[in-house]
């Protein structure tokens, strides 16, 4: 399904904020709503933040608090003046016909507004989350309809928030979903040892290639080459040098850092005699 | 909320030696706004600085959202702090937010977080709230490739001194404080809910960015330097400091001897005077005669040699890990060659 129309780059903040104000909803209401922020490219949108707007939502009416709406989004421009309003978010699986009315309103905001659903409610045990963006629809003249066609949704990070998703990633496997912080040669010790699961499990793929139990792939071979050439070759006597003068300096530092906290050390006892 | 906090204010109140947060807790929703607010709006040696929002429970302190605040500008000077913190909180009550403030959080450049104005800061807040911290994020170190995330409070000697405003070198030694028992680190543990972690598992499947490996890239020249600079940009303070002491010590000194001397010789004038029959002279204020030098403040050089303790301990860090890396490198080498 050819899929025109920008693609929707989201940043993985966003869906932590809108996982958050979903968890702390009124009572009884089924769904949460917000606005989205970020910044447009000609080919792309980029989605780096979100608030969740106060919203009463029955059978027959929608009411959303436009005036908060404004609000927050001067807040944020405070701190952020490059984002723009692109778009607003709801939680649920269906698009119902107060989205209508909501995207409407959001029109007026932003040029093409992105309407993004994130399925909460897990109905179809996966988090959905599509992206959408309105077309008008009918015959001219007669009643136009809106409909969404859907976008392709990416997901990117800055560096430093892959190693931050990295550590969040960690606390799905301990028991009450908690993580501490480690020291620093430990976090080297695990990551370590991450690379060694790796090598196991490609070791175990080439030992059932030569067994003949699976198929060999040529282009996987290519990547094992280049894993295997990556290994620099330096003769030894080069490597033991620059080993050995890494080491050195890394322990001379160590040696001045600890002698200058003697020092000031010493010095405190002596200005306070 | 407001219910949950009174028993604890209270309890925190009864024990005021002991530290009132033994832990942090933070949702992981905290984090990555922390990391996004630096990457977006803190380029360079600026620091960006936000509020913490949640709420304590026993002696746990549990952070659950943030927010950022904006850069101090000059062409900004109608610009109220106070107001903005204020409408935040106002419009975050209304989508249940917790909105009490448990701290604030600040980015540092090199680790190089040990300021007045941090302390001053740290003091009021710790002031109005008994159990706030402050997180300081350190980004280089996080691109490097493990989260830095440090939460610290002020040790109860430190607010006690600061409370007295009594900066001077007596002051500091009744209370004995060092430079090591001025900010105490909690330990902090991070914390995601069921549906973040249904999310976190949709963003591993689905996304095309490959996990990092920076921690065990081997290049530390740079970073090494440059924390390098820092320290001895800081012993080159220290030193000036001493120099100052130093010099006020000796003057005070010289004070006492001439002092000294003056009394003496008032005193044989007197008897000579006596002996000859004529009356006395004065006693002079000796206090205006010899007025005191000015006792520089302590205050700086513990900033400083806190500061230079950090610094020590973060190339400490830096220089463990990269042995064990180099380490890893040879015995790679050795199966190689």
């Amino acid at each position: 399904m050819a899929v025109h129309g920008p693609v929707v780059k989201i940043h993985p903040v966003v869906l932590a904020s809108i996982a958050d104000s979903y968890e702390r909803r009124n009572e009884g209401a089924s769904r949460v709503i917000g606005t989205l922020l970020g910044t447009i490219d000609k080919h792309s949108v980029e989605v780096t933040n979100c608030f969740s707007v106060p919203h009463n939502e029955s059978e027959d009416e929608v009411a959303v608090d436009m005036e908060f709406a404004k609000n927050m989004y001067e807040l944020h421009k405070k701190v952020s003046p490059s984002e723009v309003i692109i778009g607003w978010y709801a939680t649920g699986y269906d698009i119902t016909e107060h989205s209508v009315l909501i995207h409407e309103y959001y029109s007026r905001e932003a040029q093409n507004p992105i309407h993004l659903t994130v399925d909460t409610a897990l109905q179809s045990n996966k988090m959905n989350i599509r992206a959408y963006v309105s077309a008008q629809m009918g015959v001219p003249g007669k009643t136009v309809g809106v409909m969404f066609t859907p976008l392709t949704v990416k997901y990117v990070y800055y560096d430093t928030e892959r190693i931050g998703v990295d550590l969040l990633q960690r606390t799905r496997a301990s028991p009450n979903r908690t993580n501490g912080l480690t020291s620093d040669l430990a976090q080297v010790g695990s990551a370590a040892g991450r690379i060694q699961e790796m090598l196991t499990t490609v070791l175990a793929y080439i030992e059932d290639v030569l067994s003949g139990k699976v198929m060999a792939d040529n282009s996987v071979g290519r990547y094992l080459m280049d894993l295997v050439n990556k290994v620099p070759k330096i003769p030894a006597e080069d490597f033991e040098s620059m080993l050995n003068s890494n080491i050195n300096d890394l322990l001379m530092v160590t040696y001045l850092a600890n002698l200058t906290q003697a020092q000031i050390a010493l010095n405190e006892k002596l200005v306070v005699l | 909320m407001a219910l949950s906090r009174e028993p604890a204010a209270a309890a925190a109140a009864a024990n005021s030696l002991d530290s009132a947060v033994k832990q942090i807790q933070i949702e992981g929703l905290v984090v990555l706004k922390i990391i996004k607010h630096y990457q977006e709006e803190g380029q360079g040696s600026e620091v960006v600085q936000g509020v913490l929002l949640g709420l304590v429970v026993d002696d746990r302190l549990e952070i659950t959202n943030c927010f950022p605040f904006p850069q101090h500008t000059e062409d900004d000077a109608d610009f109220d702090e106070v107001h903005y913190q204020m409408e935040m909180m106002r419009s975050l009550r209304h989508v249940n937010i917790d909105h009490l403030h448990v701290g604030w959080y600040q980015s540092t450049f090199y680790g190089s977080f040990v300021s007045r104005a941090l302390l001053d800061s740290q003091f009021s807040y710790q002031h109005a709230i008994e159990e706030s911290v402050v997180l300081v994020y350190d980004p280089i170190k996080t691109a490097q490739g493990s989260l830095s995330l440090k939460a610290y409070r002020l040790t109860p000697k430190l607010m006690e001194i600061c409370k007295e405003k009594d900066f001077s070198s007596e002051g500091l030694k009744k209370a004995n404080v060092g430079f090591e028992s001025m900010f105490e680190e909690v330990p902090i543990v991070i914390r995601n809910s069921h549906l973040i972690s249904v999310f976190l598992w949709e963003l591993e499947d689905k996304s095309t960015v490959a996990e990092k490996h920076e921690l065990l890239g081997l290049s530390s020249g740079s970073y090494l330097e440059k924390s390098l600079q820092m320290l001895m940009d800081r012993v080159d303070d220290m030193s000036q400091d001493i120099v100052k002491y130093n010099n006020y010590s000796r003057s005070l000194s010289k004070q006492q001897q001439q002092k000294h001397q003056y009394i003496q010789r008032r005193q044989q004038e007197n008897a000579q005077r006596q002996s000859r029959g004529e009356p006395p002279l004065p006693e002079e204020d000796l206090s205006k005669l010899f007025k005191p030098p000015q006792a520089p403040p302590r205050m700086d050089t513990l900033l400083i040699a806190g500061q230079i303790n950090t610094y020590c301990q973060t190339v400490k860090e830096f220089t463990a890990q990269n042995l064990g890396k180099l380490f890893m490198a040879e015995a790679l080498q050795g199966h190689g060659s």
